[in-house]
């Protein structure tokens, strides 16, 4: 589903802050598979994450996504492919603060001009789905954590992607609250999704939702251990 | 269908997204307010009263005639009157006296001129509404009333008493409010004129289009004579409240320029809050064009909110208050301010204008920094 190639990003290249993020990445991530991305901070996780997602682009490299190569598209068509095919839950969650819940859960999809009451019912059905529609007035600000993620859980899913990718999702979470957080992501699984989960909360890449662990260390991926 | 929805959504949270920032959209409006109500009050009250003007103007003499000698208005001598009634399309000709009186107890000039209704009532005048109003400066003012004497120093430095018989109404104050009216009698009592002078000739015309025609003639045959048309007074009135709304408006544009800094500090420095949240928009998959176009909303919602605010509070301050602001400077030097109440009256074009020069460069002001921030790459939001 999503192939990278000797993938290799570079931070302020040129400058003497130059800074090299990930070298020499090989990658292929098959449908509905959960992989974890694991490894300690600084080892490139995020930047990872963040090309897989359309976020940003490789410096070197080649990354295709359904079989279709995104590295050189314009900025517009990676926007739609981000929209369309990733939900992205981040480690602060990154909710928009002042508005409601509900309102945060809907902004993913205004671009799309979808009509409001369907979009609404839609958004309502999330948050019912994960157990939070009775925080849907509730401005995000006064959320728990927990219910601040399950809002930026049904945000990330507002879209019906077919890609969810995870930040650090249990950095803020309590053991309780994290193991919640891997029952929503077997809920997603056995829906169809493809999880991508950047973690090092064994809570999170131990879990047996989890099909496949990659190790990351110093912008590169660590080869297992059995060679495999 | 979708794309109206999409607008209809991106404007929901625009609006929601100001309601948030209360704080500086508050402060940012209050501003913008105040600035477009001062540049339209200026605006609404030269236009005022130019029309005031020129409807009060309606009823003065189509043409005007006078005598320069060596450059500078003279008497005129009566006899011209019968050469220029033999012109054709000239109706009547009238002579008429007037002249400034130098008050010395309110320090103000008055405008004496001769009515010749009270040529039958020697010792009455009838005054303006200003004179009525007459104070000793630094005093509270005296009203005068009908049957009050009041005194004026003749040129032979003897007094006359001349008692009110009438005050004019204050619907013409902006041309009388310094006018006493008196018996011709009385005028050259006061003042030496010799017999057979007067200070101009007033003409009635019967077709308006020949009016220059007539003026070409007049001049003709009295080569010392100057013709002034109604048209040229309502146009030195139009310049002299042009002048005046300029000078006032050069006065203002210090405050206008410094709203511009504000403004563009306000509108143009997004804080680390609204930066993360374009980041976060562009992430959860809104284009760039999606982040300018809540940018214009934003923009828009501000300055239209501030420009008919502005407006409004430009309308009440000009037509229901009293302009404290503007009134000397606007009205005139003069030390006998006019007092009355402009016909509301709203133009157009300067709205237009006024709208040009305030909505469209803060609307522009606001969406140039968010083009920046949204041109970035999602993926700083990662890392926040």
């Amino acid at each position: 589903m999503i192939r990278l190639q000797n993938i290799r990003k570079i931070f302020n290249a040129g400058q003497p802050n130059e800074f090299v993020a990930l070298e020499g990445v090989n990658l292929s991530i098959g449908s509905q598979e959960a992989t974890a991305l694991k490894g300690p901070s600084g080892s490139g996780k995020t930047t990872l994450l963040s090309l897989l997602g359309c976020m940003a682009r490789p410096t070197a490299g080649r990354i295709t996504v359904k079989g279709r190569e995104i590295t050189s598209l314009p900025e517009r068509f990676l926007t739609e492919i981000r929209r369309e095919t990733f939900g992205i839950i981040f480690q602060q969650f990154n909710l928009i603060k002042g508005i409601t819940a509900l309102e945060n859960v809907m902004i993913p999809a205004y671009p799309k001009g979808e009509k409001h009451a369907s979009l609404k019912r839609r958004a309502m059905d999330l948050l019912d789905l994960l157990n939070i529609a009775g925080k849907a007035s509730a401005k995000v600000e006064w959320l728990s954590g927990g219910e601040a993620q399950r809002t930026a859980i049904a945000r990330a899913l507002i879209n019906n992607p077919s890609i969810i990718i995870a930040d650090e999702p249990t950095a803020h979470l309590d053991t309780t609250l994290s193991r919640e957080f891997m029952e929503i992501m077997r809920q997603l699984k056995k829906e169809g999704k493809t999880l991508l989960i950047a973690s090092h909360d064994p809570i999170a890449y131990e879990s047996d939702v989890i099909d496949r662990i990659i190790e990351m260390r110093d912008g590169t991926i660590v080869p297992p251990a059995d060679g495999s | 269908m979708g794309a109206i929805e999409k607008q209809r959504h991106i404007l929901d949270f625009t609006l929601a997204t100001l309601g948030r920032r209360k704080g500086k959209n508050i402060a940012l409006i209050v501003v913008y307010t105040f600035v477009i109500c001062l540049m339209a009050s200026v605006v609404f009250f030269a236009d005022a009263l130019k029309q005031e003007a020129a409807q009060i103007l309606q009823g003065a003499p189509e043409m005007t005639v006078q005598r320069l000698v060596a450059g500078r208005q003279d008497l005129i001598p009566t006899h011209y009157i019968d050469s220029i009634r033999t012109i054709r399309g000239v109706q009547s000709v009238e002579p008429r006296l007037w002249g400034y009186y130098y008050d010395a107890f309110s320090g103000a000039n008055y405008t004496l001129m001769v009515n010749a209704d009270l040529n039958n009532h020697p010792g009455s005048i009838i005054i303006g509404a200003g004179v009525a109003r007459r104070s000793e400066p630094g005093k509270p003012p005296q009203t005068l009333r009908k049957n009050d004497l009041v005194p004026f120093k003749t040129y032979s430095d003897t007094v006359v008493t001349l008692q009110v018989k009438g005050i004019l109404p204050s619907e013409s104050e902006l041309v009388t409010a310094d006018l006493i009216l008196v018996s011709e009698a009385d005028f050259k009592t006061i003042f030496p004129i010799p017999a057979g002078l007067a200070t101009d000739l007033v003409l009635k015309i019967r077709n308006a289009k020949e009016l220059a025609t007539i003026a070409a003639k007049i001049t003709r045959i009295h080569p010392d004579s100057r013709p002034v048309l109604r048209e040229d007074i309502l146009r030195t009135y139009a310049a002299v409240f042009d002048w005046r709304g300029g000078v006032i408006l050069l006065i203002l544009s210090g405050g206008f320029f410094a709203f511009i800094i504000l403004a563009w500090d306000k509108a143009t420095g997004l804080s680390a809050e609204e930066k993360r949240e374009i980041g976060i928009l562009k992430a959860i998959g809104w284009e760039t064009s999606d982040i300018l176009l809540m940018k214009f909303w934003e923009g828009t919602a501000v300055s239209l909110t501030a420009f008919f605010l502005g407006l409004f509070l430009a309308y009440l301050h000009t037509f229901l208050a009293s302009p404290l602001l503007f009134e000397p400077v606007l009205k005139g030097w003069s030390v006998l301010y006019p007092h009355f109440r402009l016909t509301p009256r709203i133009n157009i074009y300067q709205i237009a204008v006024l709208f040009f020069l305030t909505v469209l460069p803060y609307t522009v002001a606001t969406i140039v920094p968010s083009w920046r921030s949204a041109t970035i790459d999602p993926d700083s939001v990662m890392r926040m």
